[in-house]
């Protein structure tokens, strides 16, 4: 069979303000944005903190662990990868330093996956270069 | 009463309204053009008597930057006053009128096409590929991609959950707008979903899109064009329609991340735009609210002030929003049910409700109208109160 795109997993281009972010992930460890002037965390890179104005921002370790905010479930897809996999869970995880992650809960059914569900960060190694943070039910 | 300047100093003196959903055989640009044609006919004006031209341009318009130039030169039309590609996403037809009724009002221009038009759907393929109403909304790139989180179904779908989490909105409760303006919709031959029913059992076995919304949750995709021409209010009494006053107007912009707030930037705009117009929800017999979900409807009626924050889904459930019930909403069946012309459909239906030209979903009050527009995920808020009364 001819190679299709249905194998073809979509992985983030790895764009050069997120490139800390994608090297601590290759390490599995969770980083994100921190504003050095007001300390707020953010999620994903942006250049100005929208609280304080500030463009001084540093990547800092996380602790991975937060709950889960909202919680949809797909059933339709515009990937091949992902239309094969119908239906799963988005989630957007808040972090407990505050910082909102799109994401999604492995290990647990879809409609398993609850708004205030606590969870952790584990980590998919995709390809090489890109290995993309999710998370697992976690007992706290 | 108010005194506000711009109250009553511009009216909608024609619509036009192109053949919607299923159409083909033309791009964006050519039902643009075929609806501004309609509505310059309806309005008893030819192309020289327009000096305004104001364009949302959909997602298939091919240049978005500078889609009224675009527009201007498809369109044959000279020597233009007032000229805009405007986007707010779904608050752009009420801005369009905006702009257009304050330029009117400050002498800068005298006549305006606003128009919205787009193109996704394709003709069905002969090789009967497989057909996707999201494909061409394919929003989602890079990161969200990566979990298979794709378009603005899926954003609005996180913030509904919200919805349902913190003020115990039900699923039924999302069914009941969609039911109660499938009714309008059997009521209005323009509308995609007239000849097809809707009961609350079958919303809740129609497909999931992306829980918590069915495919009856969301608003219909749709080739076609739709124009509005907007004149002073002296000019318009002078052409053959029954002029629609702009009465009132406003805009409400919250930012930050909606999940939080659960509202539109209607609790912005709701009081300037009835202050000008000199009303209170009371006052109003028609409300066309921007329908892109049902959840928006039932956000959008808690933020006018028709229920309680968090009781909309209550509201829509048991206070009858379909025909004959206590409230006239989105009457030709809204976006969910008619056709989406993003925000030009609520406009044009509250435009047929107040000339009285509603036939069998006729409203038989229909002074004042609320319209509202909705952009992004609950980001962009539009208002307008229009009457068929000049003051």
């Amino acid at each position: 069979m001819k190679e299709t795109a249905v194998e073809i997993r979509p992985v983030p281009a790895i764009v050069p303000e997120m490139a800390p972010f994608w090297e601590a992930a290759r390490r599995h460890e969770l980083v994100a944005q921190c504003c050095l002037e007001c300390g707020a965390f953010r999620f994903p890179a942006r250049e100005v903190c929208s609280r304080c104005l500030s463009r001084q921002a540093a990547w800092r370790p996380v602790s991975g662990r937060g709950r889960v905010f909202s919680v949809a479930v797909m059933h339709q897809a515009n990937h091949p990868w992902f239309a094969a996999r119908l239906p799963y869970a988005v989630v957007v995880v808040e972090l407990d330093e505050g910082a909102r992650m799109l994401s999604t809960v492995v290990g647990r059914a879809p409609h398993d996956i609850t708004i205030g569900m606590p969870v952790e960060v584990a980590f998919d190694d995709v390809t090489p270069e890109v290995s993309l943070p999710v998370f697992r039910a976690s007992a706290s | 009463m108010s005194t506000h300047p711009l109250r009553g100093a511009a009216a909608i003196a024609g619509l036009g309204v192109t053949p919607q959903g299923r159409v083909y055989g033309t791009n964006a640009i050519g039902f643009a053009v075929d609806a501004i044609r309609l509505a310059l006919e309806d309005a008893g004006l030819a192309r020289s008597d327009l000096d305004g031209l104001l364009v949302n341009p959909g997602l298939t318009w091919n240049d978005q930057g500078m889609g009224s130039f675009q527009l201007q030169q498809a369109l044959g039309v000279r020597d233009l006053r007032l000229t805009a590609t405007m986007n707010l996403g779904g608050a752009t037809a009420c801005a369009m009128i905006q702009h257009a009724a304050q330029a009117i009002a400050a002498g800068l221009c005298h006549t305006v096409a606003c128009v919205f038009s787009d193109a996704p759907l394709k003709p069905p393929s002969p090789q009967g590929a497989r057909s996707s109403t999201g494909a061409a909304y394919g929003f989602a790139r890079g990161w969200e991609a990566a979990y298979g989180f794709f378009g603005v179904n899926a954003m609005y779908a996180l913030v509904a959950r919200r919805h349902m989490h913190r003020y115990g909105t039900t699923q039924d409760q999302l069914g009941a707008v969609a039911v109660a303006q499938r009714r309008w919709a059997n009521l209005n031959p323009q509308a995609q979903m007239h000849d097809r029913p809707l009961t609350l059992d079958e919303y809740r076995a129609s497909r999931w899109i992306v829980e918590p919304f069915h495919v009856f949750d969301c608003c219909l995709v749709s080739n076609g064009g739709l124009a509005v021409i907007v004149t002073s209010a002296e000019r318009a009494r002078a052409l053959q329609k029954p002029p629609v006053y702009v009465w009132g107007m406003a805009q409400g912009h919250r930012g930050g991340d909606p999940s939080d707030t659960l509202t539109s930037g209607a609790v912005l705009a709701k009081e300037p735009a009835f202050a000008m117009a000199g009303i209170t929800l009371r006052d109003v017999d028609v409300v066309e609210l921007y329908d892109c979900y049902t959840f928006t409807v039932i956000v959008t009626l808690e933020d006018y002030g028709f229920c309680a924050k968090g009781e909309g889904g209550a509201f829509a459930a048991e206070h009858h929003t379909g025909p004959g019930g206590t409230l006239a909403l989105n009457t030709g069946g809204g976006q969910l049910s008619s056709f989406y012309m993003w925000g030009m459909t609520p406009v044009s239906e509250a435009v047929i409700q107040l000339r009285g030209e509603g036939g069998a979903r006729q409203v038989p009050k229909h002074d004042v109208a609320l319209v509202s527009g909705n952009g992004g995920i609950l980001s962009t808020h539009t208002t307008l109160v229009l009457s068929r009364l000049a003051s």
